[in-house]
């Protein structure tokens, strides 16, 4: 039953692609109310992936990247530019940075992810790359002949090495990692793409950490934690990130890891209540997927805002419609695919289910062989929980059905 | 009826859209993407769907 002040808008914090699919699945399922969506960068919803791959190679620009826009959502507020400063779940309302307080009618929280950065002094030429405006301002660096340290060795290190090298840069990698993208591909994958990427001709210092980022104004060198010191121009951090929760503090929300939210999308308290006017959208959520477990997880895969966006929209239009529909549409089942790809230089990878959650002795390869193209099968229990592919795509689709009927 | 455009210049062919519209788009034995350009319009909220899980963002429903 709907007990909030019917005039107030739905509010949704964060204006990536987790507010937006957020915004058109409450238009799709019926809602005609306010919709109003805050976000504290200033460009309209754009895809990130591109940022690190594609974009970076080319021109960086919010056109190349923009999500188009769909009926029925010209009547939508965005408030870009303000960032969510406190929330109060009890008296429904808002407070942003400048100092306005919006009361809302339900609350979708999609603030995502921020790039967590390295402690040192901020001169020039220190990099990371999460918003199109952290493109642009690397992109203009990534000059031929530039001398570029990357400095972890995750997805998103392994790619922004490989657009830079493609650009003309002298590209390493500096990682505590033994192999790159180890944690989520497993050692032997891992020590495949090492093998790929050296043929490329970057080279991995693996095993140490950045010590120091030395010059005055602008980068000079970097000093590792065994003592080496490598001539520098420009530093790219890409050493995971951070939820984007200080926003939430107080509010009575499960903030353990991100915002724990139910297999609706609705935000948990605390005191273990799902709230039916507050939903957790994208990257920041942590929710159960009946596909693996009962667990609720964070899943940082590109498909997640979209699929969770859906989900919450049509959950909360049922709220908000207040027609007795509401329950069945809890209980619909949901169970998203985790799905991420990555090119790096010829390197295609593409995977669906969720690799980390197996160890390195529970990976088999399926089919083809590692050095050209493969299928690799990461079980749990002798379970298929992922399937990775290195330059195969349909012959990883029955493994995908596999995966989403149980695995067995 | 709805028509598609897909940029073959953006696709990579991941494949994503052919689980969200399977009448529309499938992937061929050498792994390249194959598509009908028209749909009917009860077809619409899976077209969407394919468009919004692309990683490429290369397909479009031309209104």
């Amino acid at each position: 039953m709907s007990e909030a002040n019917p005039a107030a808008p739905v509010v949704i914090v964060g204006a990536a692609m987790g507010g937006l699919r957020a915004a058109e699945s409450l238009r799709r399922s019926g809602y005609t109310g306010a919709i109003c969506v805050v976000g504290d960068e200033l460009h309209a919803p754009y895809n990130r992936p591109p940022l690190s791959k594609e974009v970076l190679a080319t021109e960086v620009t919010h056109d190349a990247v923009a999500f188009p826009s769909r009926a029925g959502m010209d009547d939508v507020e965005w408030m870009l530019g303000v960032r969510a400063s406190a929330v109060d779940l009890d008296a429904r309302t808002l407070t942003t940075d400048d100092g306005q307080v919006q009361p809302w009618r339900a609350l979708v929280i999609a603030t995502g992810l921020r790039a967590r950065r390295l402690d040192f002094a901020p001169i020039a030429g220190r990099h990371v790359v999460r918003s199109l405006d952290d493109a642009m301002g690397l992109r203009a660096e990534l000059t031929e002949g530039a001398r570029v340290v990357v400095v972890g060795s995750g997805f998103l290190g392994c790619e922004l090495s490989a657009t830079a090298s493609k650009l003309g840069c002298s590209v390493t990698i500096v990682t505590p990692s033994v192999e790159p993208m180890i944690r989520p591909l497993g050692d032997l994958v891992a020590q495949e793409m090492r093998r790929r990427l050296n043929v490329e001709g970057v080279e991995i210092l693996s095993g140490v950490t950045v010590a120091a980022i030395n010059g005055e104004t602008s980068v000079e060198s970097v000093e590792l934690s065994d003592g080496r010191v490598i001539e520098a121009d420009v530093v790219v951090e890409s050493v995971g990130s951070e939820c984007n929760i200080e926003w939430l503090e107080g509010s009575g929300l499960d903030l353990g890891d991100g915002v724990l939210a139910d297999n609706a999308m609705r935000a948990v308290t605390t005191d273990g209540v799902a709230r039916d006017d507050v939903y957790v959208v994208g990257d920041i959520a942590r929710f159960p997927n009946p596909m693996f477990d009962d667990v609720p997880r964070r899943i940082e895969h590109w498909n997640i805002p979209t699929d969770t966006g859906k989900r919450a929209g049509a959950v909360l239009a049922a709220w908000l419609a207040d027609d007795g529909s509401f329950d069945e549409v809890v209980a619909k089942p949901f169970a998203p695919m985790p799905s991420f790809w990555s090119n790096q230089f010829e390197i295609k990878l593409q995977a669906y289910g969720l690799l980390g959650l197996v160890a390195d002795d529970d990976i088999r390869i399926l089919e083809g062989d590692l050095t050209e193209q493969a299928a690799v099968g990461y079980f749990r229990d002798d379970r298929l929980v992922g399937v990775l592919g290195i330059g195969m795509k349909a012959a990883l689709l029955p493994y995908r059905k596999q995966i989403a009927e149980g695995g067995s | 009826m709805i028509k598609i455009e897909v940029d073959m210049n953006q696709c990579q062919h991941y494949g994503q859209c052919v689980f969200e519209a399977p009448d529309n788009f499938k992937l061929n034995d050498d792994d390249k993407l194959e598509y009908v350009a028209e749909a009917p319009d009860s077809e619409r909220d899976n077209i969407e769907a394919a468009v919004d899980v692309c990683p490429m963002q290369a397909i479009r429903i031309v209104e």
